[in-house]
């Protein structure tokens, strides 16, 4: 990896840090000139526009943008050089929203979101509140990253936190390619430290699942064949065991757009999204029943719209005016970025939304 | 006509071949895709025997389709390397065991 990936985006003053200059891409070209039609057409064409949440099951929470990895594909544009990082004032008024919330699923993500300073008395504090399903998406090589995160499976083990980690293959070169030089040794590593005090293992409580995405400008294959593929292997190759495989769409968007442009590829994976445009899928797009919050408290329907500085369409959007109800009383807002959820099987952070 | 016989853009046109032979091109296309469905070998391995034989039968679109459709499927690069030199060991195999015709009728004719 050349020196230049190692940094962001952001720090790399790139013209698609701009969440506006992405949007111009998304909308313009093939889907200005009406070369293929865009989301909002194509949802029209089956009935499905506008597009209404339905019941919130899943908080969402962006810990910052801090990581110490910087992935090729990266839609958050995370990295070690991005300092946007949850206070902990934000934290405690996201504790009190969790308190009421009638959502049964806690989602932290980042970034890498043990990196933020609080995330140990954050996750204390949230396990009290008894939600049902409490998720740290994990990097896993932060648990290799300095001595003190080594305890972080002891620590998940204590609050039962369901891991769900990236591993984008079970080989090293296509890993280390997507993810950078070194982080399919540390990522083995961690996933034995996870096996080792019982996560992943079968019949076990403690959920270790998997995040398959992409090494490329193409899609996703049918998860419960890979997730075939990727048990056989780490078991055999490694002694490895986990639980579900999450087989997720690479979306257009931040790193990866940057990727599909400088590769000139960007027109034929989006004709590829489009020809695999699924209307079943869109019945159960994660922005359905998901509501994502920002590092610094704002409120989106996704994790690729608070990239895409998208908003939620309603008068709170932030959680300082914080109310479900007000908020389940929206249109979703949507780009041409979301046939990455409806494409095929369909995509979202717990993988397929069909079966 | 483009000044060039094979266009990839030509390849996302397949479908249309259905437009001046409906009944026979459904036909062909309802074939095609039950064959790739998983049966008593997986869509994997299938994708597989595809690439190879897009190979064999050196057909520009279908090497672009059946490269894609292994990468999907975790297809790792020496894996798809392999299978094309089953191909390519067959083609040749192919053309040499034909030197048993040239060698029986050498035979048959010299005295």
């Amino acid at each position: 990896m050349s020196k230049l990936k190692q940094q962001s985006l952001h720090k790399r003053e790139n013209q698609l840090a701009n969440p506006n200059r992405q949007l111009e891409i998304l909308n313009g070209g093939i889907f200005e000139n009406g070369e293929l039609p865009t989301f909002a057409k194509k949802i029209t064409q089956t009935n499905q526009f506008p597009l209404r949440p339905k019941k919130l099951e899943i908080l969402q929470i962006n810990l910052g943008y801090m990581c110490n990895q910087v992935c090729e594909h990266c839609h958050v544009d995370a990295g070690p050089d991005r300092k946007e990082i949850m206070t902990w004032e934000t934290m405690q008024k996201c504790l009190e929203i969790i308190k009421n919330t009638g959502a049964h699923t806690l989602d932290l993500t980042g970034g890498a979101p043990e990196m933020n300073p609080n995330f140990i008395r954050f996750v204390e504090r949230a396990s009290q509140a008894g939600i049902k399903d409490f998720i740290v998406r994990s990097n896993l090589t932060i648990i290799r990253a300095n001595k003190k995160y080594h305890d972080l499976p002891q620590f998940f083990k204590k609050y039962n936190v369901h891991v769900v980690s990236s591993m984008p293959h079970w080989t090293k070169g296509k890993t280390d390619k997507q993810r950078g030089e070194g982080v399919f040794d540390k990522s083995i590593t961690a996933l034995k430290q996870l096996n080792a005090v019982g996560y992943g293992m079968p019949g076990s409580s403690l959920k270790l699942d998997l995040v398959y995405n992409p090494n490329g400008a193409y899609l996703p294959g049918n998860q419960a064949s890979m997730e075939k593929e990727f048990k056989s292997a780490m078991l055999a190759d490694f002694n490895i065991q986990f639980h579900n495989l999450f087989a997720i769409t690479n979306l257009p968007i931040s790193r990866f757009l940057d990727y599909l442009i400088a590769s000139e590829n960007y027109e034929d994976y989006m004709y590829q999204l489009v020809e695999a445009y699924n209307p079943k899928a869109v019945k159960s797009v994660m922005c359905n029943n998901t509501i994502s919050i920002s590092w610094d408290g704002y409120l989106y329907d996704c994790d690729f719209n608070q990239m895409l500085g998208l908003k939620v369409a309603s008068k709170v959007t932030h959680i300082n005016q914080y109310n479900e109800s007000i908020l389940n009383n929206r249109d979703i807002v949507i780009s041409q970025h979301c046939y990455g959820c409806t494409a095929g099987a369909g995509s979202s952070c717990q993988g397929v939304v069909t079966t | 006509m483009a000044n060039n016989y094979y266009d990839p853009a030509d390849l996302r046109k397949f479908g249309n071949i259905t437009q001046w032979s409906e009944e026979l091109g459904n036909k062909f296309f309802d074939y095609y895709g039950k064959v790739f469905e998983e049966g008593a070998l997986t869509a994997r391995e299938k994708s597989l025997i595809a690439l190879a034989v897009s190979h064999t039968e050196q057909c520009p679109y279908c090497i672009d389709a059946y490269t894609k459709d292994s990468l999907e499927r975790g297809v790792t690069k020496e894996q798809m390397m392999e299978a094309i030199h089953v191909g390519a060991a067959i083609k040749s195999g192919a053309t040499l065991v034909h030197g048993t015709m040239m060698m029986n009728k050498v035979n048959k004719l010299e005295m």
